[in-house]
């Protein structure tokens, strides 16, 4: 049988790409890392891969707002190929910046307001400050999110500096809120730092309505193995982390197709 | 042209300007209710109105949190009580923001913008007169190295005047003893280095041109030769030749460490990993640019020392930050901060920044370091960053060229940063500093950077160079006039890819602008690595060759401009000859103070030193890349101090990297050779502590002195190096790198403040097996509480002195043989999972690290002072509870391991002195069995994470 193709996008000022990579790998993927100037060149083709990851990091060092330029960049340059991609029921998961970049090019919460103007984005912490922490998250039952499918809270690491969810009223009620800040007893809070952010309605990550499009702030990838766990010296070394789930979760979806 | 504005819309919080009216009312400044920042863009163009629509929706300005305007000004809070200031950078300053916002525009279809230009405008809203104002803007907004106030009718895109082509020689044969010195003091060179200079051109029978003389300053400054390191020194009448020669190389020389492999040469230190994979390291100061301007000089120290490990071997990938600031009191007045210092509190601030916001967009996980305040730090801050690097072992060499390779120079373009700023980090501050070093402060841009590292290491692999450097201190005329040494060398300086026009061609050679690396690249490769560089946005352009004839040649438009023979270059220079001498002060010792033990305890927990780092930790990302074993806070509610930090560098594998660092300047006015040994000792134990063993730990040597033409100075640097000989031998762990800044020192009302004698040792060990890792908070009540290591009294320099006022004589001693035993069998003991908590014993002694542990635990702690072993008779409970003795930990062991604990510990000093207990109380027993202490342990944390709650 043949693997599933995970393509990983790079661009200039991307950083978590190798651990993304590692996290599908680990999941039995079949990895490529694709520099964004591959797919505008055409040397290399959205359409020979099954899921599309956009990591974190800073692109274009985040200028004009995180993730503002490269979600420029692919709505005018591949939203064409995107568009397709979509359609042909790929998967997009985007991570820290890759949410961001979903969100400011429009592909969340709808696809097909991709190159339109964004309806909602993610901002400025409130603490006005980059926060580096590990959260808890409660996962929403009733998400049609493919990522998240039998996981119900995850504790995973956030590095951010915008990271607070907004949306006008109709978008914040309307959106498949996939994964929520919680507090200790796996209850969703707006309190800080158990929400790190702000974000309303506790939103760490959202999907779309076919729930193959997936963002989220938190890192998956950065909890795979029990010894990145904050606390495994004092509690114990776990056989998988939290976030092996999400890519596992990916992988089998696109097997079973 | 066009004026955009772009904010954040009125009913939403600008959390920016809300972190500005914080900062206004610590200036003490308490009537502004409200700071609205806007974003400023000048657009060199003439669009339609579409168009400028177009460019504001989809990239100024976010449709859900932002409002814009073109061509005319924002509104935002009510008018009234409101102050608008306008801040854009100086003229040749560059906004990386400027470049990307070209690209994006260009993205959207619009090709006929010209320029961009970025400022900010501040509206703050309150009642302030223009005294306020003029604090606020020079404390707050503007430094007017980079920044200037906009006023009325700015000139925004000015046109770079064009540089017009002249040779310039300076006449030096003819020069007399006077003409000499003026010569000697415009380009940096002592007596000594200009003589031999003029006999230099005296043989060759004419004069030298600035270039060249530029070329023999740069790479003869201290920074670039370390001379005085390397000088001839009088000891107390005693002739040390080469002082790092025949200390602390000398030690690695003899230990001689078969996993050594790179040692002393290259960029960085190199180590053996394991059989595939070597690791790097390298820590470099960056001081005086950050005591100038704070976030431009310490995010610019990163990416120069990323570039360090990016240009070790045949290059490395930077897989973790090490970051220690020294800084004066953050809560010193205002009027007590010399005059043309930033105040300690900004420096802080902006350093952080800067380290943060660099070293988080290149993607490199900041997890280990340290922050230490003295008021003699104020003019002087210290601004240490360390870098470690992975590479395959196969890389691990220093590469070699030959004649007809071609020298390529990658990444950011070329200007007028940092012009200078080798000979600048060399000199003496004085008020007048910011002034005239202007042109001294670089400007980084990390992303050029990621993409320079992303792609010089698929040009590594694909083996497209032969040797690489990075262009860092004396800019190209180090680089490529070091690595053309044994070579030679031919660069066509109109070549290189400007930022602006004007540059001169010696302005070129030695500019400092940030984010380029050189590299040497046979002639069959140079297309497809060109090729590689275009793809992936990263300027590379070939500027000449390497030639077989050991001269530097340079050309500007077919003349030449200078034209070097590597031997005098590299060889020529005349050995230092300094004096140095070292007398023991002797002071004061409390004898009569009896302070009452809970509240010394609350003093040194909340002091600067020890108090909780976690508001600057957070702010760094210390998880990217997926590789962190121990992060730097631990325990129960993951913020209690963690000791050493564990990173696995190769995500399937256990095998670990840990890295610790020593620092204890406070020591050093009582006697550097201690000074030096502790900090080696504390970098030590605290790889020990996290379950490390000294079996493979290679150490750094980063000295940060005073004006060492002082002979006290000078003494000073010589015993410290004579510790780190003995200690390095006794340990076992080498010298693998070292870096130096001299002349820390500040002229302020007749008076010179020199910094305390500081010296950073940076210490990186391999572990086997991460899975064994310790870390300090207890974890289970009913555990015991074990001292390892004896207690003397020690409390020269200690916290506890300083929080009754005193200094004291007595530094804490090593015995590195003792030390070295309980070391290993401590190690031994983790290794057999034995240790179920582990932290060393530093600042504050016994009783800062029993608290410590407690409340990171979330748990309690009894122990007994009686109990404690003593080096020496001690008869008071307060020396024995906050000694600072060297080599000690705190062990926390489950009671059916204590047997074996005991017989792994063997014949070491240790003593089993008390229990973990459930109740969140720290209670002490004294000598005599009296309790002499019980407090709450949460009590203890607050005064511990209160001072930095920023």
């Amino acid at each position: 049988m043949n693997k599933t193709r995970a393509l990983v996008l790079r661009a200039p000022g991307t950083n978590c790409d190798v651990e993304a990579a590692f996290a599908f790998e680990t999941a039995g993927a079949d990895v490529s890392m694709v520099h964004i100037g591959e797919l505008i060149r055409r040397d290399k083709e959205l359409k020979d891969y099954q899921i599309m990851v956009l990591p974190g990091g800073f692109t274009y060092g985040d200028d004009l707002g995180s993730g503002k330029v490269i979600a420029n960049e692919i709505s005018v340059k591949l939203g064409d190929d995107v568009k397709l991609f979509v359609e042909n029921g790929c998967l997009i998961i985007g991570i820290c910046n890759g949410f961001q970049i979903l969100v400011k090019s429009g592909l969340l919460p709808d696809p097909a307001a991709l190159n339109k103007i964004q309806k909602t984005t993610l901002t400025n912490n409130d603490s006005g400050k980059f926060e580096c922490r590990w959260v808890n998250l409660k996962v929403n039952p009733d998400s049609k999110c493919i990522f998240t499918r039998g996981i119900d809270k995850m504790y995973l690491p956030v590095a951010h500096g915008e990271g607070k969810f907004v949306a006008d009223k109709e978008a914040l009620n309307s959106v498949d809120m996939a994964v929520q800040y919680a507090d200790g007893n796996d209850v969703p809070t707006m309190s800080y730092p158990e929400n790190p952010n702000g974000s309303l309605n506790c939103i760490a990550g959202i999907c779309d309505s076919s729930g193959r499009i997936f963002g989220l702030m938190p890192h998956p990838e950065r909890f795979i193995s029990g010894s990145q766990h904050p606390r495994w010296t004092g509690e114990r070394l776990r056989e998988q982390g939290d976030g092996f789930k999400i890519f596992q979760n990916a992988v089998d979806w696109i097997k079973h197709l | 042209m066009h004026r955009i504005e772009v904010c954040i819309k009125r009913h939403l919080p600008d959390s920016y300007g809300q972190g500005l009216v914080k900062g206004i009312s610590d200036l003490g400044i308490n009537n502004v209710s409200d700071v609205r920042v806007i974003d400023v863009y000048w657009l060199d163009a003439e669009l339609e109105r579409e168009e400028l629509e177009l460019v504001c929706e989809r990239l100024l300005a976010d449709p859900i949190t932002q409002d814009y305007s073109y061509d005319s000004a924002i509104k935002t809070i009510k008018e009234g009580m409101l102050h608008s200031i306008e801040v854009a950078y100086n003229a040749g300053v560059a906004d990386p923001v400027e470049e990307t916002a070209m690209k994006a525009v260009i993205d959207l279809g619009i090709d006929s913008v010209r320029a961009i230009k970025t400022a900010k405008r501040y509206q703050i809203m309150g009642n302030l007169d223009k005294n306020d104002m003029d604090v606020i803007c020079s404390r707050l907004l503007v430094n007017p190295i980079i920044q200037h106030i906009v006023g009325d009718n700015p000139v925004v895109f000015s046109e770079s005047p064009k540089y017009k082509f002249k040779l310039k020689q300076i006449d030096i044969l003819n020069a007399d003893d006077s003409g000499l010195n003026t010569i000697a003091a415009e380009f940096g060179f002592n007596k000594n280095e200009i003589q031999a200079i003029k006999e230099y051109y005296s043989k060759l029978a004419r004069n030298p041109i600035d270039a060249e003389l530029e070329t023999l300053a740069q790479t003869w400054s201290e920074h670039c030769c370390h001379k005085t390191f390397k000088g001839k020194i009088n000891f107390n009448g005693e002739i040390i030749d080469n002082l790092l020669k025949s200390t602390i190389a000398r030690a690695t020389k003899e230990l001689d460490k078969p996993w050594c492999l790179s040692v002393f040469k290259d960029n960085a230190g190199v180590i053996e990993f394991d059989d595939k994979w070597a690791l790097c390291f390298k820590v470099e100061t960056h001081n005086h640019p950050s005591a100038i301007e704070p976030y431009g000089g310490a995010s610019t120290g990163v990416g120069g020392v990323v570039r360090d490990i990016l240009g070790t071997g045949l290059s490395a990938k930077p897989i973790f930050n090490t970051d220690v600031f020294c800084f004066g009191n953050p809560d010193m007045a205002y009027e007590d901060v010399p005059e043309g210092v930033l105040h300690p509190r900004r420096m802080f601030k902006g350093v952080r920044a800067g380290v943060a916001d660099y070293g988080n967009r290149l993607g490199i996980p900041t997890g280990n370091g340290a922050i230490c305040f003295d008021k003699r730090y104020t003019a002087n801050p210290l601004v240490y960053c360390g870098t470690i690097g992975l590479m395959p072992k196969k890389y691990s060499q220093m590469g070699k060229q030959k004649a007809g390779d071609l020298i390529v120079l990658a990444g950011g373009r070329t200007g007028r940063d940092g012009i200078h700023g080798v000979t600048f980090a060399s000199e003496q501050l004085d008020k007048d500093s910011t002034e005239v070093s202007f042109s001294s402060v670089q400007i980084g841009n990390p992303i050029v950077e990621k993409k320079l590292i992303d792609t010089i290491l698929q040009a590594r692999d694909k083996e497209l160079f032969v040797r690489i450097t990075d262009c860092g201190g004396g800019g190209l005329s180090s680089a490529v006039g070091e690595m053309g040494s044994e070579t030679g060398a031919k660069v066509y300086l109109d070549r290189v890819p400007l930022k602006y026009a004007g540059l001169s061609y010696s302005e070129i050679w030695i500019s400092e602008s940030q984010e380029r690396m050189i590299m040497a690249v046979p002639p069959d490769k140079a297309d497809e690595l060109l090729k590689l560089f275009a793809d992936e946005n990263t300027e590379a352009t070939v500027i000449g060759e390497f030639t077989g004839d050991k001269r530097l040649q340079l050309f500007y438009n077919d003349k030449l401009v200078c034209d070097l023979d590597m031997e005098f270059l590299h060889e020529g220079h005349p050995q230092l000859e300094l004096r140095a001498l070292w007398c023991k002060a002797g002071v004061l010792e409390p004898r009569d103070e009896y302070p009452d033990i809970e509240q010394s305890l609350l003093k040194i927990l909340g002091s600067w030193n020890v108090c909780s780092k976690e508001w600057v930790i957070r702010q760094y990302d210390h998880e990217v890349q997926g590789g962190s074993v121990l992060k730097p806070l631990v325990g129960k509610n993951n913020d209690g101090p963690g000791d050493a930090a564990i990173i696995r560098p190769v995500l399937d594998s256990d095998m670990g990297v840990v890295i610790s660092n020593g620092i204890n300047s406070k020591y050093s006015d009582i006697d550097p050779y201690w000074m030096a040994a502790s900090a080696i000792d504390e970098a030590l134990r605290q790889i020990i502590a996290v379950g490390g063993s000294l079996e493979r730990v290679a150490l750094l040597d980063n000295f940060c002195w005073g004006n060492t033409n002082k002979p006290e100075r000078m003494g000073a640097l010589v015993l410290a190096c004579r510790a780190c000989y003995d200690m390095s031998i006794a340990f076992g762990t080498p010298f693998i790198s070292g870096k130096d800044s001299l002349n820390n020192e500040f002229h302020y009302q007749d008076t010179t403040i020199a910094i305390p004698d500081t010296l950073l040792i940076s210490a990186m060990g391999v572990i086997k097996d991460s899975s064994k890792a310790v870390s300090m908070d207890f974890k289970k009540d009913g555990n015991c509480i074990y001292i390892v290591g004896n207690t003397y009294n020690e409390l020269g320099g200690s916290e506890y002195y300083k929080s009754i006022g005193y200094l004291g004589n007595d530094a804490p001693k090593v015995n590195p043989q003792q030390a070295k035993k309980t070391m290993d069998n401590l190690s031994k003991a983790s290794e057999k999972g034995l240790v179920k908590a582990c932290h060393d014993l530093s600042e504050g002694g016994l009783g800062v690290a029993v608290a410590e542990m407690a409340f990171a635990g979330g748990k309690g702690a009894r122990i007994n002072l009686g109990k404690v072993p003593l080096g020496e008779k001690i008869n008071r409970d307060d020396y024995i509870l906050f000694s600072e003795s060297n080599s000690r930990f705190l062990v926390e062991v489950a009671p059916e391991d204590a047997d074996n604990f005991e017989k792994t510990l063997g014949d070491v000093a240790f003593a089993r002195i008390g229990e973990v207990i459930s109740m969140n109380s720290l209670q002490v027993f004294g000598i005599k069995d009296d309790i002499i202490l019980k407090t709450e342990t949460e009590k203890l944390k607050r005064a511990w994470q209160k001072p930095l709650e920023w």
